[in-house]
C-alpha cells in the first residue's frame, strides 16, 4: 500500500493571524522592540551626559519634544504589558510546592507585583522623589 | 420517558483521499444529532447514514485514549468533548493541524511517536534493586511532583496549537518533552542525565518561545508550557554550574 499523506505548510509570516491567541503573543514579542528603543535612548543619554553639559542640555531639550513624549508613553504601555504578562506567566515557570500541595498560582504572581512596587518606590527614593 | 431534543447540524469537513487528490476539499454534510450529542456523534451518524467513505480516528468517546482530536472551527479539540449545542451555523472540521493528513480526518502521528521515544519516557532506575529488596516506595508529596504530568493521553492537541512545532517540525514539541519532566520529577527515576541530551538542545526545550496555546487547548489539564519552562530553569541552572562554577560537572 502506498502512502501518500498530504503535508500542509504553515505560512511563514501570516500564522499569527490564525487564531487570537497567537495574535496575543505576537504582542507581547513586539513590546521588546519599545523596550529596547528605550535601553538605546538611556544608552545614547549617557553617552551624551559624558560629553559634557552642552550636549546633556541638547538630549534633555529633545526629550521634551511631542515625538519623544508619544514615544515614552507608548514605551511605558509596552513596558507595563511586558511586565504585567510576564509576572502572571511566573506561575508556571516556578511553581512551589509545600508537602503535597502547591502553592496557588496567584501567590507566586502576587509575590512578583509586591517585589516591583517595591523596589520601584527604592528607585523613586534613591533618585529623590520623596 | 422524556422525548430528547434532536438538533439539524451542518458540518464542513476537510476530504483528502491519498489515491485520487492531490489537495484536500470541503464537503458539506447536514445531519440531525440529538442536542446533547458531540461533534464525533454527528461523525458517526453521518458516516452511518450518509456517507460511508468519511474516515476518521476515534475509540473511547470518553476523552480518555486520546484519538478524535480534530480541529473544530480552528480550535484543536477532542470530538467526543465537544459539544455541538456550544456551536451556532456550520460547524468547521479539520484534521489536526502540523501534522500530514493520512486521509480525511486522519493525521500521521508517527513523528510525535518517534519524538516520544526519544526523550525516554519511562523509569530508569537509579540503580538495579533485586526484587527481594521489595518495591520502589513513594510519599504522596513525591506522588504529587509529577502526577500532573503523568495525565497525558498523547492526543497531540498541543502539537496542533503550539506554532513553534508548525514552524520548526524539528521540535520534540509539547507532549514528549512534558513526558521527560515527568519521568525527570519522578523520585524512582536517575534518567534525567540522558534526558538532557534531547531536551537540553535546540530543539529541545530551547525551540520553545512559550506561546502556552499547549497548555490553554490540553484536554487533560496537564500544562505542557509550565513542564518546558521549568525545565528551561533546570537547564539554565546545569549550564552555570558546568560553565561558570570551577570544578563544576556536568
Amino acid at each position: 500500500m502506498s502512502r501518500r499523506p498530504l503535508v500542509r505548510e504553515v505560512p511563514p509570516t501570516s500564522w499569527y493571524f490564525r487564531h487570537p491567541r497567537y495574535l496575543r503573543y505576537m504582542s507581547r514579542e513586539i513590546t521588546s522592540i519599545f523596550v529596547g528603543a528605550y535601553c538605546l535612548l538611556l544608552v545614547v543619554g549617557l553617552q551624551r551626559l559624558a560629553s559634557g553639559p552642552t550636549a546633556w542640555e541638547g538630549f534633555l531639550l529633545g526629550l521634551r519634544s511631542a515625538d519623544s513624549i508619544v514615544f515614552h508613553l507608548l514605551a511605558l504601555a509596552a513596558a507595563v504589558y511586558h511586565a504585567t504578562t510576564w509576572f502572571n506567566a511566573t506561575q508556571k515557570a516556578m511553581p512551589i510546592q509545600i508537602g503535597e500541595d502547591f502553592v496557588p498560582g496567584n501567590v507566586i504572581s502576587g509575590a512578583h507585583y509586591v517585589v516591583w512596587v517595591v523596589l520601584s518606590f527604592a528607585i523613586l527614593f534613591l533618585v529623590g522623589v520623596f | 420517558m422524556t422525548q430528547m431534543k434532536e438538533r439539524l447540524v451542518q458540518l464542513e469537513v476537510l476530504r483528502y483521499n491519498p489515491d485520487t487528490d492531490t489537495e484536500a476539499h470541503f464537503q458539506r454534510y447536514e445531519v440531525t444529532c440529538y442536542e446533547e450529542g458531540v461533534v464525533l456523534d454527528a461523525l458517526n451518524k453521518i458516516k452511518a447514514d450518509i456517507d460511508p467513505t468519511l474516515n476518521f480516528r476515534w475509540s473511547c468517546h470518553m476523552a480518555v485514549c486520546g484519538s478524535c482530536g480534530m480541529m473544530i472551527n480552528g480550535e484543536p479539540k477532542l470530538s467526543c468533548h465537544t459539544f455541538l449545542r456550544e456551536y451556532e451555523g456550520v460547524i468547521r472540521v479539520e484534521p489536526l493541524t502540523h501534522f500530514p493528513i493520512e486521509r480525511d480526518l486522519v493525521t500521521a502521528p508517527d513523528d510525535f511517536m518517534e519524538k516520544l521515544k526519544r526523550v525516554k519516557p519511562y523509569i530508569i532506575p537509579k540503580e538495579d534493586k533485586p526484587i527481594s529488596e521489595g518495591e520502589y516506595k513513594q510519599t504522596p508529596a513525591q506522588l504529587m511532583k509529577f502526577r500532573q504530568y503523568s495525565m497525558c493521553i498523547n492526543c497531540m492537541l498541543c502539537y496542533a496549537a503550539c506554532p513553534q512545532y508548525g514552524l520548526t517540525p524539528e521540535f520534540i514539541g509539547p507532549a514528549a518533552l512534558t513526558m521527560a519532566h515527568r519521568y525527570n520529577q519522578d523520585s524512582r527515576d536517575g534518567g534525567r542525565k540522558e534526558r538532557q541530551e534531547v531536551v537540553a538542545t535546540h530543539e529541545g526545550v530551547w525551540e520553545c518561545t512559550f506561546v502556552g496555546a499547549c497548555s490553554e487547548v490540553c484536554p487533560a489539564h496537564v500544562d505542557p508550557a509550565s513542564a518546558l519552562q521549568q525545565m528551561k530553569i533546570t537547564s539554565s541552572i546545569d549550564w552555570i554550574v558546568e560553565h561558570m562554577i570551577p570544578g563544576g560537572k556536568k
